[in-house]
């Protein structure tokens, strides 16, 4: 195993606020600076992103002081909370923008995948746009060509090969894009969420043509993504990205179980207040704490999961509703959910605290990563309309169920549960003739 | 681990040499020119009744507004040729340094969206504009000389040995674009107020280059000038090969050949500075 990614000392750092104003001024004095063999005094301006924190100064570091190395063949998960630095380390890396300070150096072709379908002409048909797309991103005409027929096979877009892509269902044309994509002849993949569209068979799909290249050809892959459960069937290593600077660095499982219930890498009851802002919602009431099973790390199947919400008003409220929803890990749509369920439907008024528990039942989920979605609100009044969000917390919690009972006393295949639910079906009857 | 520095096969840092040009990796990347050139001319004429015909009918009408308002209406001289072939000859060299600029002065901005997202060479798509404008000049040109054909059977117009320079006039024009072109999209990326200056300097410039006069129409006192603009020698050099009108200076077209070759070098030089960081600021 060889070093084909080494990254030393990586910086990048981002004016803030309007570009364009001041900016010929602040170029001058880094100009002067320069001329004069000092350093660019702007850089010094160092500060850690927080972007709950209003800045002090108009620069920013994205990045600070980043430093890894990836092996051949590595599948590299890059994981860590928005503005953590994720989408930055992944455009210096396939050279969208320069760094700041710092060095990456690599050996072999770099592909980035940052967004599926980078360069696609609406007017231009399918096979054009396997062309353009293709050298796009840095295959030469001979090599698209040599994969052209698997491409279209991945796609399955045979019929509509000639037909301008404008014309395509979206599923097709994402298909079509990440089909160019997947055939790409470069050591090294860099793929950025694109993993987030299209439908899960086909996110299974473009799962399983990663996890090939990767086996098949040793290459070697950096995936950045919120899915917990992509990342850990995908990845052998990941990273932990906080604030701008590598917060952790190690094997996968130990690292996704830590991201997913470490208080401090998630959401202390302090950043679940920083955070209120930028959530959706409007912010009459806020949630201030979530704690499943008081901080326990992993939720036995058997056992009941207590979930306790404490919320607080700050605007006075007619009424107070909480909905919970339990979603699926490859394709994050919700597999079940409760309510919304009447917790007040007397007007609360700012400054009060609402506590309240929910209770899942032991044996109702089988094991898995969930991730949760909680929504508290008011009902729409009549028929029509939408439901009133005081605020919303999606995939920011999950439930982590294990177990290390095997599949005689469990009752099934703790790693293959084949489904997420304990139907609860009645056994009854058995008779030896 | 130790390895030798020279082990890496690339090194990403903070700041290049000025130097250099990368243009051994555009070179790698010649089957994205062409692949973009063909995108430019297809997907412009694609749902179009007429399709290509409309790369004629642009610079026809254009040449019929011009000997109405110029010739007819203005009485500017245009030496001793017909109107429409002395316009055509101007109009036709102008329409492709001001399609080749407008193009590569707008390249950044207008490719944000790919050059956000995935990394090449990204002096390939200025060159591809110049390319694909190439083409497009290239068959307006076709119509330039259906109407040479006509007027030289006429006897109206004459050819000269000069004519031979036109493959130099066309690089030196394809050059010269280029070169401003990407100077200036290297600088709208941080002051954007130059994208509205580009309109009306263009007009502005238009009427400064001897498209729609001789500069022997020129009064004595201006015209350095319009000398001094390194277009002039072009739009005039290939107005007297092919028909006689207008002057030859060896000394004007040196002039213009330096100018392209300076400008040229200061352009790649500032884009290649720009590209580094540029979607921090466009």
């Amino acid at each position: 195993m060889s070093t084909v990614i080494k990254v030393e000392n990586l910086s990048k750092q981002y004016r803030l606020g309007l570009v364009g104003t001041g900016t010929l001024r602040d170029d001058l004095i880094g100009w002067w600076y320069n001329l004069r063999g000092k350093e660019n005094p702007i850089h010094k301006i160092g500060e850690v992103n927080d972007r709950t924190q209003k800045s002090q100064s108009d620069y920013v570091w994205a990045l600070q002081n980043i430093n890894f190395e990836v092996q051949q063949g590595d599948v590299m998960g890059i994981i860590g909370r928005n503005g953590a630095g994720k989408s930055t380390l992944l455009k210096l890396l396939s050279r969208v923008t320069a760094p700041t300070t710092g060095s990456i150096k690599l050996k072999g072709r770099i592909a980035s995948l940052l967004e599926v379908g980078t360069g696609f002409h609406p007017e231009l048909t399918g096979k054009e746009n396997i062309f353009l797309n293709g050298a796009i991103l840095g295959m030469r005409k001979h090599e698209i060509k040599r994969r052209f027929d698997e491409i279209v096979h991945f796609a399955g877009v045979e019929r509509y090969i000639d037909t301008p892509v404008k014309r395509y269902s979206s599923g097709m044309y994402v298909r079509l894009a990440f089909g160019v994509a997947a055939h790409l002849e470069s050591e090294i993949l860099i793929v950025d969420e694109v993993l987030a569209v299209g439908d899960a068979e086909f996110q299974k799909k473009c799962l399983g043509k990663m996890g090939d290249i990767n086996k098949g050809e040793g290459r070697t892959i950096l995936f950045v993504s919120h899915n917990m459960a992509s990342v850990r069937e995908l990845c052998n290593r990941a990273m932990i990205l906080e604030k701008g600077t590598v917060a952790q660095i190690g094997p996968v499982e130990k690292l996704v179980r830590s991201y997913v219930q470490n208080p401090l890498l998630v959401k202390s009851e302090n950043d679940l207040m920083d955070d209120a802002k930028s959530r959706r919602g409007h912010g009459e009431v806020r949630f201030i704490k979530i704690e499943i099973n008081k901080g326990q790390t992993f939720l036995d199947p058997d056992k009941e999961i207590v979930i306790q919400f404490n919320c607080k008003v700050f605007k006075p409220v007619s009424e107070l509703y909480c909905y919970m929803a339990v979603k699926g890990v490859l394709n994050s749509d919700f597999v079940t959910s409760v309510g919304p369920a009447r917790i007040a439907d007397i007007p609360l008024s700012d400054g009060q605290v609402v506590q309240f528990t929910m209770t899942i039942p032991a044996g109702t989920l089988r094991t898995g990563m969930y991730p949760l979605y909680f929504w508290i609100g008011k009902l729409k009044e009549g028929p029509i309309g939408e439901n009133y969000p005081y605020d919303v917390i999606d995939s920011v919690y999950y439930l982590n169920i294990t177990s290390d009972k095997n599949e005689r006393d469990l009752g099934y295949n703790p790693d293959q549960p084949g489904g997420y639910f304990n139907m609860p079906v009645k056994l009854s009857d058995v008779t030896f003739i | 681990m130790n390895q030798s520095a020279d082990s890496w096969s690339k090194v990403i840092q903070p700041k290049s040499s000025l130097l250099d040009l990368k243009l051994k990796e555009v070179w790698e990347y010649r089957d994205l020119i062409m692949i973009f050139v063909r995108r430019d001319i297809v997907a412009v004429y694609k749902q179009t009744v007429l399709g290509p015909l409309w790369f004629f009918l642009g610079p026809l009408f254009t040449v019929v507004t011009f000997t109405f308002v110029f010739r007819n209406i203005a009485n500017i001289s245009t030496e001793n040729i017909p109107a429409p072939i002395f316009y055509l000859a101007g109009t036709t060299l102008w329409n492709y340094f001001s399609a080749s600029f407008t193009g590569t002065s707008n390249i950044f901005v207008a490719n944000a969206s790919i050059f956000g997202k995935v990394y090449f060479p990204r002096l390939v798509a200025p060159i591809s504009q110049i390319i694909s404008n190439l083409l497009k000049f290239f068959i307006q040109l076709l119509m330039f000389f259906i109407f040479w054909v006509y007027y030289y059977l006429n006897g109206q117009i004459s050819i000269n040995i000069y004519a031979l320079l036109f493959p130099v006039l066309v690089i030196l024009m394809a050059l010269m674009s280029l070169g401003i072109g990407i100077i200036i999209s290297s600088m709208t990326t941080k002051y954007r107020d130059l994208q509205n200056f580009i309109g009306f300097g263009l007009t502005l410039l238009m009427y400064a280059t001897p498209v729609i006069y001789p500069i022997s129409a020129i009064p004595e006192a201006y015209q350095p000038f319009i000398q001094f603009n390194p277009l002039s020698p072009i739009i005039e050099t290939f107005r007297y090969g092919f028909t006689g009108a207008g002057t030859f200076s060896w000394g004007a077209l040196a002039y213009c050949s330096g100018f392209t070759a300076v400008v040229l070098l200061i352009g790649l030089i500032m884009f290649n500075q720009t590209e580094r960081t540029f979607m921090d600021t466009v």
